[in-house]
């Protein structure tokens, strides 16, 4: 019994824990690349959300097969999503590249808010909601008088998110590409010099932060089913949380900061009380950064301009 | 430059002079409720009764001869955000307000009116609070939560007698002060609840909550809350595999809480006053409601009465002086859609209190 209570809120925790470390991955990487922090991230992946959305209703009135669908939708969202982060990047943050440390980020503020209002306008201020694509799902121990149940959705959900971490990760560690983004990282002007577009490899960056907050918003609409233009700052505010709790540059770090975020709720919750689960993340927070200033797999010395 | 932005700015305070002065001309009455955000849906049956009323009102020619204009107020069923609309709307010269939704907005925003002397009729907020401690310019056309309580309460010391009842609400003025007051009753019952627990409300994450609940065995859950939370707890409470029943209040009332669980929502039970829709009375208006392609569910039709009642109260009064029609509403009758109503001396209607509904196949039906 109490073996399968905990193994049912594990994996609570691990799929919720999933989706804050795939918008987290977006936090990092930017973080990692410009020095600065995105807050209209949040705000991207709440974008991602309702485009996924749009295509599931589209998908829905067509008669082609689940598994094309997902695959479907998931292209569509990662494609749409990075053009909005994209052209966020070159909206609000390029021109802003040499200005004070600040601009960018109340800039970023304001790409948040305009975000927010833009969905509010366009598709309107009532919530919007997905009826279950994915149903079903195993379960076991039933014998101890508690059954555990893991929901297709949710193998779905957690498989998807380590294929994704494990092609990402090796983007970054084996590609020229990465080579580029870790050249950033170090020093901008000197990789200029060696003859790589800077700009160009930013605005990669931002598009592949925003194809995974999209995955992540396609995984909140089909798990939850409910969404709402205001979804991109709570979940925004979490997996900020994650990444500097993971040590924010560091995309295992964003994982394993999204994951231990969303398993603190979850067992908080499960085992004291859920009116507090919150302060619980936010202590754990506080503590964890007074212990390493830099977060679990932060590099300890980051100096950014 | 100087001269040119003093310019400029002297334009501008002019048109925001003239706007208030033609505003001033008629008859200001508003609508106030969550426009936008989570409930949205019920800001709109709010919306829809007000707007209806004010095309039947000045098509008889308005109210003792003068035209009446309608202000919308977006509160977002934020408390803070009430506060603003409140004074916004005593900026704007309004006499007569038919809101706020949520009793957290409603109660905050009434002290406003309270001070600027500005009748308020809430049209859905249920918290006791609102008329207890409202001032004497505060009323409301729906019912009250210990009312509410005590229906729902005795219903599940009754149905649930020896059984395991979780009790579950979402901090806010509305919620808290409806499962409290059911727990209260409900043990007087002879009932004591299994679970108390207070979650946050905008969360879309309950997993952690259901799995506690599918621990503890719990048969039936009664909520304090809104339609978004009650729909998440539902539907995940089914992909859990839980066949628990949930009941809640007033809350659940719109076609939005079946869109969200679909056929999960099978079988929740809900405590709402009497459906005004069946009244013979309104019969006409559901019919014109219908025709402009609104169901006129949930609050629609108490946002409706709510405003006939100032039209009825300064017919009455013979005035359109804010103390005139105060004093002709609290001795007054009103042949309104809900059925004839008066005011006791908190501001409390004389309607029939609450029954319980069941929602099937995207309905509800009272039991």
């Amino acid at each position: 019994m109490d073996l399968a209570y905990f193994l049912q809120q594990l994996i609570n925790g691990v799929t919720l824990g999933s989706v804050y470390g795939l918008i987290a991955i977006g936090y990092t990487m930017v973080y990692g690349i410009i020095g600065m922090i995105n807050f209209a991230h949040g705000d991207i992946f709440m974008v991602g959300a309702f485009i996924a959305l749009i295509s599931f209703i589209l998908f829905a009135l067509t008669s082609i097969a689940l598994p094309i669908v997902l695959l479907l939708t998931l292209l569509i969202a990662m494609v749409f999503t990075a053009c909005y982060g994209w052209t966020v990047e070159k909206l609000a943050y390029k021109p802003l590249r040499k200005s004070f440390r600040l601009a960018p980020l109340i800039s970023a503020l304001g790409m948040s808010i305009v975000l927010q209002n833009y969905v509010q306008a366009a598709q309107g201020a009532r919530i919007k909601t997905l009826q279950p694509v994915i149903q079903g799902g195993f379960t076991f121990l039933e014998d101890t008088g508690f059954t555990v149940s893991l929901s297709y959705l949710q193998i779905f959900i957690i498989l998807v998110t380590i294929f994704l971490m494990a092609v990402f990760t090796l983007l970054i560690t084996r590609t020229a590409l990465g080579r580029a983004q870790r050249a950033c990282e170090q020093d901008r002007t000197m990789t200029a010099l060696m003859g790589i577009n800077v700009d160009r490899t930013i605005s990669i960056t931002f598009i592949i932060g925003s194809s995974l907050a999209s995955v992540a918003g396609m995984m909140f609409v089909m798990y939850y089913g409910v969404i709402d233009f205001y979804i991109g700052f709570l979940a925004g505010i979490k997996a900020f949380t994650a990444a500097v709790l993971g040590g924010i540059g560091s995309i295992p770090g964003a994982m394993l900061g999204g994951l231990l975020i969303g398993l603190i709720e979850v067992f908080w919750s499960g085992y004291i009380s859920i009116e507090y689960k919150d302060i619980a993340a936010f202590t754990v927070l506080v503590v964890v950064l007074i212990f390493y200033p830099t977060g679990f797999l932060g590099k300890p010395d980051i100096e950014k301009v | 430059m100087f001269k040119i932005m003093k310019n400029i700015l002297s334009i501008i305070a002019s048109i925001f002079l003239l706007g208030s002065i033609t505003a001033k001309a008629d008859v200001v009455v508003a609508s106030a409720g969550p426009m936008s955000g989570q409930y949205a849906s019920f800001g709109a049956q709010l919306k829809a009764g007000a707007e209806m009323w004010l095309k039947d009102t000045n098509a008889k020619g308005g109210i003792l001869g003068e035209k009446v204009k309608l202000v919308i107020g977006d509160d977002a069923c934020d408390p803070k955000q009430a506060v603003a609309v409140a004074n916004k709307f005593a900026g704007q010269g309004v006499t007569y307000v038919a809101g706020h939704f949520c009793s957290g907005s409603s109660i905050p925003a009434s002290k406003v009116y309270t001070e600027e002397g500005i009748i308020q009729v809430s049209p859905a907020s249920t918290n006791p609070a609102f008329t207890d401690k409202g001032g004497p310019n505060v009323f409301r056309v729906c019912g009250r939560d210990d009312q509410q309580g005590e229906v729902a309460g005795a219903f599940l010391a009754k149905e649930y007698s020896g059984k395991k009842v979780a009790i579950i609400h979402d901090k806010t003025a509305y919620g808290k002060g409806l499962a409290d007051a059911t727990k209260k009753n409900m043990n007087k019952g002879g009932l004591k609840e299994t679970m108390y627990e207070a979650f946050t409300a905008g969360e879309k994450d309950y997993s952690a909550l259901v799995s506690k609940l599918k621990s503890n065995g719990i048969d039936a859950v009664y909520l304090g809350g809104y339609h978004t939370e009650g729909g998440l707890i539902v539907r995940q409470m089914r992909d859990q595999g839980m066949k628990t029943k949930l009941i809640s209040g007033d809350a659940l009332v719109t076609a939005e809480y079946w869109q969200i669980t679909g056929d999960a929502g099978e079988g929740t039970l809900m405590t709402f006053s009497p459906d005004p829709r069946n009244n013979p009375e309104a019969a006409p208006l559901v019919k014109k409601f219908k025709a402009a392609g609104i169901e006129p569910e949930g609050y629609v039709l108490y946002s409706y009465a709510a405003l006939q009642v100032f039209e009825q109260a300064a017919t009455q009064a013979g005035s359109l002086d804010r103390k005139k029609v105060l004093k002709a509403m609290k001795k007054g009758k009103f042949n309104t859609v809900l059925g004839t109503l008066s005011f006791d001396k908190k501001g409390d209607v004389s309607l029939p209190g609450y029954v319980f509904y069941e929602w099937s196949k995207g309905n509800y039906k009272q039991l």
